[in-house]
């Protein structure tokens, strides 16, 4: 380690040689014994690559990642307060702002609170019992995932538009779905609607039906049950659903942009007043409504980052899995 | 409280997990399900508590049908075998459970409460842990707080699987004594499964012993190691030494040669010989029905193990015995065993 | 069999949270998507078939697919090299480039989509000195790249990264003591058995460019033929009350991301054969 002053050192991602370190990283969390260096590897040694090559490695992933992730956030900020913080209130303070902000909270709270109910109960009915199909409508319900935004707005629109199949009842009835808010729920809960469960059925499958089975067999009732048991055991999992939810669904915007239909101060979400004064060159105010946003992404990840650890402490690993963005 | 199970039939898909099970369990008794993995003890344990229902037949607790109750009305303690410990409550919170759950009409006020959880951890003598959580106990600390837990709601039965399953061996040895102790204190009717033949010998005061989803024999300890009633059973409780004989008309011969012992009423045809290792009889050779080669010689305290080559019979069958030490084996030496006890039980296809 | 004896579950509530989940499954995904198939059976096949090979669909699907092909393919590679960094290398900045990893995923797209249009247009950070060099960047094909590979970025990284973590380092010690050295190594043994995982990221990335549209409409120009994404040409079909064209363009992309799912799911169960979990 002494004469080891390059930038970059190589971690062995390997057992320990000393057999009391093993013994001692073995008593500490996966996530801990990951993060701590262990043996840290000679210059020759087998387990890791020359110096330059390292190096090289570390600065295409550095310079890569800043220039395609760091330098679009860092744009956000600069552009929305390049004009001044006077300019970037004024912009926030515009009842078009204001009206898109309590529209997207509006959409957020109905369709996390819907998901989160509805992804609960597909959670148990899947985690805690045995089924022919199971794993088919796990894929159902993963299905969002892999359809085009704008498919999950078109969906909606065949559905309810004035040429959908049931537009001309709809008018008739003088029922607004599309262009109005039930519309851009609808294409929310659609594109957010495997994140609570996929977060906990994974997570209650391994926790298993023991405890829940003790608790029936001491007489606990189901909500009981549910309520004493269950739910103390998956709260981080679920919050962490409800998180990931939370975020696409304020963030969501080409299913909404397709039912929305842009009626200024009322159908438009923050997303979509971002594309509108964008479009219309007004950059300081498109950013600032983008900066709320872009920050409401960095909570998320911040959060995220620490639900993870702690789900992580409890043996409760969330799946990392790409396929739940 | 007693248990009566009657023609139970449980299938998963096609593999029959219980077929046919009769028993009955009598007031206070401490009985052991014995049997190897996948034997249905433990789908019989689950059965009886209300966690899985059976295909066909019945469940009668103190009489009274139970297969009409789910898990949550029978009023049977149940121990789990990895414990299923409520991870986010403390010990006393754990016990306190199944008083907490009760429908209000009936629930005990929160001093109640207390001094029954107080009085069950004295029971299990942990009362000191009352306000840890359940991943700061030992694994045998774990077990008696799972054992006070289905105690608190004072159940008509206590069934337990695997109770000693998830320990190590010097926990268990101390754990099974204290269970016993425990049980003749409380007298709860109860039921354990388990597939080690040692724990069901010296704790409980019955045995049944399972294979394949049906009952090979029911009985005290002493009746199922000295009278199986089965080959399965002969040789699944004690080490048996087993060997292939002919039966006919009396006369048992291995590998053509007649041995000198009777055939005690078993029916002509191929079948087994079963002898205990320590029930072979050694003597010089040429005086016993069956002779062989000592290969190797083990002594340990007051038995030697002896690698037995038999002679005769078309392969080389060894066999492993227990003699006592009066006489010392020599390896090389010819020597002649004679069966003090054995059975004889046809071969079954 | 005695009719007292009923088929239950230890556990209370599978017929009511059963029920519950596939009515809103159905209501919310199943019933909406099945509408999309229907609307696409009242087209007649030559209908369709003209929809598809109408010269403004084909470009629109090739430029899709052809684009977030190249730039799936440009995050296997960088995200190989990431992932490669951030598991097996200390750097100062490690963990915050970890964590940075996620952004894609996490900001909106419309941000994403603004951020990097303004970042690549002539007068921006990095489209100044691009253009300087010639190169156009912003509205033309090339910033539909870009922004494709924004997106696709954490796939890769989020795919490959548990399974190298999780990589039994005794196979690098055995490849070592056998002789191997470490390009060998890296090349014939622990790369190898990240395949499932690159591929599956692959997939992912790829799946995720074909149907993306807020990152990519801002920086994309939208010409038609030239630099206009398939998921654009259903907007505009729509704008244009077209549900025709747009439902048939639709149900194309839909069966191709059905096949990318079916994929990774594959890609998956060859992952497990091959690593058995320990």
């Amino acid at each position: 380690m002494s004469t080891q002053t390059s930038f970059v050192t190589p971690v062995a991602p390997l057992k320990p040689y000393a057999s009391t370190a093993g013994a001692a990283v073995s008593s500490l969390s996966r996530r801990e014994a990951r993060e701590r260096p262990r043996a840290i590897a000679s210059p020759k040694d087998f387990r890791t690559e020359p110096g330059p090559v390292r190096f090289v490695i570390v600065a295409l992933a550095v310079s890569f990642l800043t220039i395609f992730v760091v330098l679009p956030l860092v744009v956000v900020f600069a552009s929305a307060l390049s004009k001044g913080f006077g300019a970037y209130f004024a912009a926030l303070a515009e009842p078009e702002a204001l009206s898109a902000i309590r529209l997207t909270l509006m959409v957020a709270a109905i369709s996390v609170g819907l998901n989160l109910l509805f992804g609960v109960i597909a959670a148990w009915a899947i985690a805690k019992f045995d089924f022919p199909g199971k794993t088919f409508l796990v894929t159902l319900i993963d299905l969002p995932f892999s359809v085009s935004p704008v498919i999950s707005g078109l969906v909606f629109v065949l559905l309810f538009g004035a040429q959908g199949y049931w537009g001309t009842w709809l008018q008739a009835h003088n029922i607004h779905i599309l262009f109005a808010v039930p519309g851009i729920a609808l294409a929310t809960i659609f594109v957010t609607f495997p994140f609570v469960a996929r977060s906990l059925i994974p997570l209650m499958q391994e926790q298993g039906t023991q405890e829940e089975e003790a608790a029936i067999s001491l007489g606990a009732s189901g909500l009981q049950t549910f309520f004493r048991v269950t739910l103390p055991n998956i709260k981080w999992g679920l919050l962490y659903g409800v998180l990931l939810c939370n975020a696409r669904a304020m963030g969501e915007f080409g299913a909404v942009s397709v039912v929305s239909g842009h009626i200024r101060g009322e159908t438009n979400t923050m997303p979509l007043l971002v594309e509108i004064l964008y479009n219309e060159y007004q950059f300081v105010a498109s950013f600032a409504i983008a900066s709320l946003l872009a920050m409401l992404a960095l909570i998320t990840l911040v959060v995220k980052t620490v639900l993870e650890r702690r789900l992580d402490d409890e043996g409760q690993i969330p799946r990392n899995d790409s396929s739940d963005h | 409280m007693t248990i009566e199970v009657k023609n139970i039939v449980k299938k998963f898909s096609a593999f029959a997990a219980l077929d046919n099970v009769d028993l009955k369990v009598g007031k206070g008794e401490l009985l052991a399900l014995l049997g190897p993995s996948g034997s249905g003890k433990t789908t019989l344990l689950r059965i009886i508590a209300g966690l899985d229902w059976p295909d066909a037949g019945e469940v009668r607790i103190d009489g009274e049908d139970a297969l009409g109750h789910g898990a949550s009305e029978r009023h049977v303690g149940f121990v789990f075998q990895h414990y299923a410990l409520f991870r986010h409550m403390t010990v006393f919170e754990n016990v306190a459970f199944g008083l907490r759950v009760q429908p209000r009409a009936v629930r005990k006020d929160e001093a109640a409460i207390r001094a029954r959880v107080k009085e069950l951890l004295d029971l299990v003598q942990l009362d000191w842990l009352a306000n840890r959580y359940p991943s700061q106990l030992s694994g045998g600390q774990r077990q008696r707080i799972a054992l006070a837990r289905a105690l608190a709601i004072e159940p008509r039965i206590l069934l337990l699987d695997e109770p000693f399953g998830a320990l190590d061996a010097k926990v268990r040895k101390e754990l099974r004594q204290w269970l016993r102790s425990l049980h003749s204190e409380i007298h709860v009717t109860s039921i354990f499964v388990t597939h080690d033949q040692e724990e069901a010998l010296e704790v409980a005061n019955r045995v049944v012993v399972m294979d394949k989803g049906r009952i090979e024999q029911i009985g005290t300890p002493g009746d199922v190691y000295d009278n199986p009633a089965t080959a399965f059973v002969h040789g699944f409780i004690g080490e048996s030494i087993v060997l292939p004989v002919e039966v006919s008309g009396g006369s048992v011969r291995l590998g053509g040669r007649p041995l000198n012992i009777a055939a005690d009423g078993a029916a002509s045809g191929a079948s087994k010989l079963f002898v205990r290792r320590h029930d072979m009889q050694i003597g010089p050779a040429g005086t016993g029905s069956l002779e062989g080669a000592v290969r190797h010689v083990r002594s340990f305290g007051p038995i030697q193990r002896a690698e037995i080559a038999l002679m005769g019979g078309e392969g080389k069958t060894v066999i492993e015995i227990d003699a006592p030490r009066d006489r010392e084996l020599q390896a090389g030496e010819i020597i002649s065993l004679q069966p003090r006890r054995y059975r004889i039980f046809a071969v079954q296809d | 069999m005695g009719t007292a004896v009923a088929r239950r579950t230890s556990l209370p509530g599978f017929g009511l949270t059963m029920g519950l989940t596939l009515t809103w499954l159905s209501v919310i995904i199943l019933i909406p998507l099945a509408g999309l198939f229907l609307k696409t059976l009242e087209l007649s096949p030559a209908q369709f078939w003209e929809i598809l090979t109408s010269r403004r669909t084909l470009n629109a699907l090739r430029i899709s697919f052809g684009l977030s092909f190249a730039a799936a393919c440009v995050n296997l590679v960088m995200g190989t090299i990431i992932v490669w960094a951030l598991v097996r290398y200390r750097f100062p900045g490690r963990r915050i480039f970890d964590a940075i990893v996620d952004i894609p995923f996490a900001l909106p797209t419309a941000v994403a989509g603004v951020a990097l249009t303004q970042l690549f247009a002539q007068k921006g950070w990095l489209g100044a000195p691009l253009a300087e060099l010639g190169i156009k960047v912003a509205f033309t094909p090339i910033g539909i790249f870009i922004a494709m590979v924004f997106i696709g970025i954490p796939f890769v990284v989020r795919t490959v990264q548990p399974v190298l973590i999780d990589l039994d380092p005794e196979i690098e010690e055995a490849a070592a003591s056998l002789g191997a050295n470490r390009w060998h190594t890296v090349f014939r043994v622990i790369l190898p058995s990240l395949i499932p995982a690159l591929l599956t990221g692959f997939a992912l990335a790829f799946a995720r460019a074909v149907g993306e549209y807020g990152s990519v409409i801002f920086i994309a120009g939208n010409l038609p033929n030239v630099s206009e994404i398939a998921p654009l040409l259903i907007v505009i079909r729509l704008s244009e009350f077209r549900y025709a064209d747009a439902t048939a363009i639709a149900v194309i992309m839909l069966l191709a991301s059905f096949v990318i799912i079916l994929a990774v799911n594959r890609l998956q169960r060859w992952a497990q054969i091959r690593i058995p979990a320990h």
